[in-house]
């Protein structure tokens, strides 16, 4: 009984088993054991389904070694991820400074609320409200139009701009949230030090502030960056016949063409590309919790 | 000093045009679902025939009633298994507890046209095939990481003498739990499950491989309605989709500081 007490740092599995497995057996059959589905799938000619023939090929990563476009495509969504991220980057990381260093109590708390609440809200339907604003004669083209004297032709809808729009409107909520975190962990006092030892504004911001809150950059840049080059909705709605990616060819190796062992080897290297991305943030993940 | 005051301002300033870039197009998205003109033409004329006509779109109904169904049942089952495997990870130590923490984080860091297009070579190779079946299993699979984390992060709260107390006073495991523990990470619970139900109800990428032409959700079906063209309808769904998401996410805060403030 004694031994019973100490409840908070009881040893052993076996206890904990029944109240784990149920989570952990779900999560393995609908994530982990489909994830090993796919790596098998992508070796294979066909479907092995109703009867037809197949059998374990290199094929389809023969495909996108051979072809160049496939890995064309891959580095025009791996740029798109990298100009995202940037632009996140640019425009979030002043955003959390006043948040985290100028607001003060309530209304910080609000104004913290109100950046991050659109991020949980329905992507899908905001990248739709952007086709809204930024085709010819939409909202910005009408708006642009009756302030400025001469006549202008906005139509951004269709294009890479309006892809990059898009995608910042979704994303930049997150590296608000995570250099928001850091920042407002940096000690006011280590930046009076900084300021009263003679360092500029400048300085201080280059030697004392960047370098303490890079965990949330880097935290901020990899949960950007990686469902960017994954990203397929975003490009088709907002980019039309210019939309196409990496995400978008796999989505029709899905949806439209039928090759699934094909689009199954797309997905796993663009799985591997992830991974690989994930490991080298990850030490930096771990440190800002 | 007169500089730290402008950059001050400045600063404000720079907040509420970035507040700008984030919901101009919502609202203007808003504004148009009660705008006469099919083509969103100037000036604006209130009407609500669009949310009127969405009455008679059966197809966006059902689909919207799948929905529903799906994030409700998703909320039940994630709420359940993930505040079981919270209180373990909480109570108990073994070895690979570090591992299984770990492996929480795929479902939410791998993209999720990877996690759907996986599921779906998945669950047609065993015969589950595509549909809402299909669609709760993977909403589960998504919104169970998170509310493990959000327990969790409530548990981290909870002092173990409380249970230890409850325990030498006569109490069994199952009565410490629920008279004891289960209040306490209350509001962690709650803003968990709120979690699941946003996530399931937001979802689309995973429903999207999923789904069959008479088993969708209502995001897959704006989406083919989006494709095909634009109408104001989708703008009048959309809205209704978008403050019902907010509302729940600012339901969620309430029980969930999303970091710092102390």
């Amino acid at each position: 009984m004694a031994d019973q007490l100490a409840i908070g740092s009881r040893r052993g599995l076996r206890p904990a088993l029944p109240l784990l497995l149920p989570a952990y057996l779900w999560l393995t059959v609908a994530i982990f054991l489909p994830l090993s589905a796919m790596v098998f799938f992508s070796f294979m000619t066909d479907l092995p389904l109703a009867g037809k023939e197949w059998s374990f090929t290199l094929g389809n990563y023969a495909a996108f070694f051979s072809q160049s476009l496939y890995s064309k495509l891959l580095l025009a969504s791996l740029r798109l991820g990298l100009e995202v991220t940037l632009w996140c980057v640019v425009i979030g990381y002043p955003a959390a400074y006043v948040l985290a260093k100028v607001l003060k109590g309530r209304s910080r708390e609000a104004i913290f609320l109100l950046v991050i609440l659109p991020f949980w809200s329905n992507g899908l339907v905001r990248i739709f409200s952007w086709a809204m604003v930024l085709r010819e004669g939409g909202i910005l083209d009408t708006a642009l139009n009756a302030v400025l004297p001469f006549k202008i032709n906005i139509d951004l809808m269709y294009s890479y701009p309006a892809v990059i729009i898009g995608l910042v409107h979704s994303y930049v909520p997150y590296m608000v949230l995570t250099c928001y975190l850091t920042l407002q962990a940096i000690d006011d006092s280590l930046i009076e030090a900084g300021r009263s030892l003679g360092a500029s504004r400048r300085q201080v911001l280059w030697r004392v502030i960047v370098p303490l809150s890079m965990p949330g950059l880097i935290a901020g840049s990899a949960l950007i960056f990686v469902p960017v080059v994954g990203s397929f909705m975003e490009p088709r709605i907002l980019g039309g016949r210019t939309g196409t990616f990496y995400g978008t060819v796999i989505e029709d190796q899905f949806v439209a063409v039928f090759n699934w062992p094909l689009g199954a080897a797309l997905s796993f290297i663009l799985l591997a590309v992830v991974l690989i991305i994930l490991a080298l943030a990850a030490p930096v993940l771990r440190r800002a919790g | 000093m007169a500089t730290t005051r402008i950059l001050e301002w400045l600063g404000r300033f720079y907040i509420v045009l970035l507040l700008a870039f984030l919901y101009l197009p919502i609202i203007i998205m808003a504004l148009m679902s009660f705008n006469t003109s099919p083509f969103y033409q100037l000036p604006f004329e209130w009407t609500t025939d669009w949310y009127a006509s969405l009455w008679q779109n059966d197809q966006l109904i059902a689909a919207t009633w799948n929905s529903i169904e799906i994030a409700v049942i998703t909320t039940i089952i994630s709420t359940v298994l993930g505040v079981m495997a919270s209180l373990a990870l909480y109570r108990y130590e073994f070895r690979g507890k570090k591992f299984l923490q770990a492996l929480l984080f795929p479902p939410i860091a791998i993209p999720w046209l990877i996690t759907g297009t996986a599921m779906l070579i998945f669950f047609f190779g065993v015969g589950i095939g595509r549909g809402l079946v299909a669609i709760l299993l993977g909403h589960v699979a998504l919104a169970l990481p998170y509310v493990i984390v959000v327990v969790s992060a409530r548990l981290q709260t909870f002092a173990p003498e409380l249970e230890e107390a409850a325990r030498s006073l006569g109490a069994n495991q199952w009565q410490v739990t629920i008279r004891v523990t289960l209040p306490w990470i209350m509001p962690g619970v709650i803003a968990g499950g709120l979690f699941a139900f946003a996530v399931s109800f937001d979802q689309f990428v995973v429903s999207y491989f999923l789904s069959t032409p008479g088993q969708t959700t209502l995001p897959v079906e704006i989406y083919a309605a989006i494709r095909k063209g634009f109408t104001p309808e989708i703008n009048a769904v959309s809205t209704i989709i978008i403050v019902v998401s907010m509302a729940l996410m600012l339901l969620t805060a309430r029980f969930f500081k999303f970091g710092g403030e102390k």
